[in-house]
């Protein structure tokens, strides 16, 4: 193929794509030159992830063109993608977990029947790329003993080994530590210096302004905006994602805490296979009080927060509730923890906090179906579910209003104030909050905040766990981390910023020691 | 029009019209292929099912049935269950039926007896599921794997039973005596006669109102009661039930329970209804049918009396069909039913992604927000 050059690396032309009733991709058009670093940013469903899936092949557009180097190409599938030089870092990586690095690496483009022979050969080129970019993995290891950075290398390299010149990054930063995702822009500007033309998918503003070239906005399907990073600024962009001005911080009024509601003594969740996935961890919550929980995901805050809400059990150690003492022996389940005053929003909403098929009012009662005011001698009272509902509905403004709409239908931001809505009328004297905003549009994060907020103004105790570090500072009057499913460190709001959270995330401070 | 709405006329009434008219299809090439007319061949059908009073009668008997089996199966399936035990617990409810009228039909007057042997039919039906349930929630054996099993545990026990225990002693086949009189359920043509109206002798009996107001009392638990609020919450989603404080175990449990007393229940219709003795082989097939009739229902009460009722046709349609046309054997309408599970039941979503698209040229645009 005699590549015609051109000045874009990749252009697309009048993109569309439908999904039944849903325009996912509207008209778009987009230049990204050879060797930029171009950011796509735009709320959740607003289509980016549509988008890629077309470059990459996964998805056939309705209509419109795609131009790779110059040459109009249509690409069905992900073969006919990597084969014009398109690569893809998916969010959630695509790694055979009890494979090594090199047999992931290889899987797919392993050779010829000989696999002993294709596997030095690939070693011996991927010995090279790694010098090439700095980016060393170890080659020989099952992938999942490595951390979630170095698992993200070898998707880069699975990539570049595959002679991608145009390489697609789908929020890459998610998973890692500060530190991590340091590393991973200084391995993209190299890239970048090779001549590699890097896609970066992302929803958050300070990586866009840290390491791209350009920058084009996606809102409700369409491509709104392109700018020159240099000359945008983060209010700018933030206003074009979301289509109105965005306030960024809820206000915080200076509150000593309360009593304390919820102490933690000495606690240890093992999971099924025997792992310790808490370890002696303590800790308090007063009236009035937000404790934030970071740490970079996997390192025990979700099995702390399973724990706590009575979902799984922990092995040993206390913990007080209000009044209530609870013990591996004495244990409660979360319908016992409910009536004890504790409400949780889970992590996942999609996995624990709705059930998808069900109406929007029967998903309110989740958890609380057995409460004396919907139920009549046999049946449920579907008018009073549906009519608090509607009032529910009405102040924490989801929508549509409609209580009878089905709960997959909502929006992810929507469908999170369903949730919270539910756990914040059940009046709690303890919130437990996993992730209140992940996947959840910017207008409506601050809404989520505002409610937070006011819960800790009057009186209750929570406990925010979230991998969003600005979420925590803004939120948490004090501040623990868990690394290793142990607490490295606790921070007050005052003192904590991005850098001694990340250290503190990544337990330096135990390495250099033990060093 | 709405969009959900779009979806709900496509889940409810063109797919699975378009699924029965592609197995009549498939039907017609096959008739074609061994030289019967297609058009005569139908008609026989029709008019066997529902032509003349004794064809309705047999056909809404069968219907029963299949209401019975399907319903039990669907009951399990909200809860994320496939009960593939609807035979062997139909057949163990038989057992229930014939111990408690053997027992006590010489003196018990039929408004106890009757009752009585109707819970016995669905309490040995749900003991019969309850051990496939407890492993499965307890020690983890895969429902399916145990009811099929169970199944032919059932139909050993059974043979055991008829041949050495409870058979009539100086007889060949292996059935019970007959039942006395007191234990029999009033026929179609009975109880129509009650009120003057004249109606031809058939097996159609009471447990056909029995199995319709089953149809009701299943459709009032699963969307009505807090129970069937659990249920559906663990079928639909497992974490978000033990997130909810709902033991998931415990609904296992409850739904196989009910499920096992609802395909017990086939043998009230089959027993007490026309039968009049337990014998060998009267559920055969009622069970596994009952998983295409939930199928093709949507594990919905309406849609499984309409998926009985096209089964129930077929059953005694295709038996006049097979008595008048000598190419069609007994085989060939199995083989119609067949189809009819293969197009309604395992490529139930063939068509779905055609429908969708041409549904939504009549649904405005709406971009996800």
């Amino acid at each position: 193929m005699t590549a015609q050059h051109s000045k874009y690396a990749l252009e697309l032309r009048g993109i569309t794509k439908r999904f039944g009733r849903v325009l996912a991709n509207d008209h778009i058009d987009l230049q990204i030159k050879a060797g930029d670093v171009h950011g796509i940013i735009g709320e959740n469903g607003a289509g980016k992830s549509t988008l890629m899936s077309i470059i990459y092949g996964f998805y056939e557009a309705d209509s419109g063109e795609m131009l790779i180097q110059g040459q109009p190409m249509s690409i069905r599938n992900s073969q006919q993608a990597i084969a014009a030089g398109i690569g893809m870092v998916h969010q959630h990586f695509m790694l055979v977990d009890n494979f090594t690095a090199l047999e992931n690496i290889m899987l797919g483009a392993e050779g010829g029947a000989r696999l002993k022979q294709s596997a030095e050969q690939a070693r011996a080129s991927l010995n090279e790329l790694a010098k090439t970019y700095g980016l060393e993995v170890p080659l020989d290891t099952p992938v999942d003993q490595l951390s979630l950075g170095v698992q993200q290398r070898i998707e880069i390299l699975k990539a570049l080994y595959r002679k991608a010149r145009i390489l697609i990054l789908d929020e890459p930063t998610g998973v890692l530590t500060p530190q991590e995702a340091d590393d991973l822009f200084r391995i993209l500007a190299t890239l970048k210096a090779d001549g590699v033309t890097i896609l970066l998918i992302t929803h958050k503003l300070r990586e866009i302004m840290a390491i791209t070239d350009c920058v084009s906005v996606m809102r409700h399907g369409k491509m709104v905006a392109h700018r020159v990073t240099a000359q945008t600024s983060m209010p700018e962009l933030a206003e074009l994602m979301v289509g109105r001005k965005v306030r960024q911080h809820v206000e915080r009024k200076a509150q000593p805490a309360g009593a304390a509601l919820l102490e933690v003594t000495n606690l240890s969740v093992t999971d099924a296979s025997g792992v310790r996935r808490v370890k002696n961890v303590s800790f308090t919550i007063g009236a009035g009080e937000i404790v934030g929980l970071a740490g970079v995901s996997g390192n025990g805050q979700s099995e702390l927060l399973q724990a706590l809400s009575g979902i799984i059990r922990f092995q040993a150690g206390e913990v007080r509730l209000g009044d209530t003492t609870i013990t591996p022996k004495r244990s409660k389940n979360p319908a016992q923890l409910r009536r004890l005053g504790l409400a949780h929003v889970p992590e996942d909403r999609h996995r624990m906090g709705l059930v998808l098929p069900f109406q929007a009012y029967q998903s309110q009662i989740l958890g609380y179906q057995r409460e004396a005011r919907y139920n009549a001698t046999i049946t449920l009272k579907d008018k009073v579910m549906a009519d608090e509902y509607a009032q529910r509905a009405e102040t924490f403004d989801i929508r549509p209003r409609d209580p009878h709409l089905q709960s997959s239908n909502f929006s992810g931001g929507n469908q999170q104030k369903i949730v919270l809505a539910r756990e914040i009328f059940a009046d709690p004297q303890v919130l437990l909050i996993g992730q209140p905003t992940r996947g959840v549009d910017i207008g409506a994060i601050e809404f989520i905040h505002q409610h937070i907020m006011d819960m800790r103004n009057a009186g209750k105790a929570i406990l925010l766990v979230s991998v969003e570090l600005e979420e925590i500072m803004t939120l948490s009057d004090r501040i623990i981390v868990m690394c290793d499913g142990m607490i490295t460190g606790e921070l007050s709001h005052d003192e904590a910023n991005e850098k001694n959270l990340g250290l503190l995330m990544a337990n330096a401070g135990a390495k250099e020691a033990s060093a | 029009m709405k969009p959900a709405t779009a979806q709900r006329w496509a889940n409810l009434l063109i797919l699975p019209t378009l699924n029965i008219l592609t197995a009549f299809v498939v039907t017609t090439l096959v008739f074609l292929a061994i030289g019967v007319n297609p058009i005569d061949a139908a008609k026989l059908l029709v008019k066997g099912a529902f032509g003349y009073q004794n064809g309705i009668g047999y056909t809404l008997y069968y219907t029963t049935n299949f209401i019975f089996t399907g319903l039990a199966v669907a009951i399990a399936f909200h809860a994320g269950l496939f009960n593939i035990g609807g035979e062997g617990q139909a057949y163990i409810g038989g057992l229930g039926v014939g111990l408690v009228v053997l027992a006590f039909d010489g003196w018990l007057p039929a408004i106890i007896l009757i009752p009585l042997a109707i819970l016995a039919a669905a309490l040995m039906g749900a003991a019969w599921a309850a051990i496939p349930a407890y492993l499965q929630a307890y020690r983890g054996s895969h429902i399916v794997i145990t009811t099929i099993m169970f199944n032919f545990l059932a139909s050993s026990l059974m043979v055991y039973l008829l041949v050495n225990v409870l058979g009539e002693k100086g007889q060949m086949s292996p059935e019970t005596r007959s039942f006395a009189e007191s234990s029999f359920l009033p026929t179609w043509s009975e109880m129509l006669g009650w009120f003057g109206i004249p109606f031809a002798s058939s097996p159609l009996n009471i447990s056909f109102l029995f199995a319709l107001f089953c149809c009701f009392a299943v459709w009032v638990f699963l969307w009505k009661t807090r129970w069937g609020y659990e249920l559906r919450t663990v079928g639909a989603n497992p974490d978000a039930a033990i997130y909810a404080g709902i033991n998931p175990k415990h609904i296992v449990m409850m739904a196989m329970l009910i499920s096992g007393g609802l395909a017990g229940l086939v043998a009230v219709n089959e027993l007490l209804g026309v039968q009049h003795r337990l014998l060998l082989g009267f559920n055969a097939g009622y069970g596994f049918g009952g998983i295409a009739v939930a199928l093709m229902g949507r594990n919905h009460p309406v849609g499984i009396v309409l998926a009985a009722l096209l089964f129930g046709a077929l059953y005694q349609g295709g038996a006049e069909l097979s008595f008048d046309m000598p190419n069609v054997t007994r085989d060939l309408v199995v083989v119609i039913q067949g189809l009819i599970i293969l197009f309604s039941g395992a490529l139930e979503s063939m068509y779905r992604p055609q429908i969708q698209r041409f549904l939504s040229r009549f649904v405005k645009d709406e971009v996800s927000a």
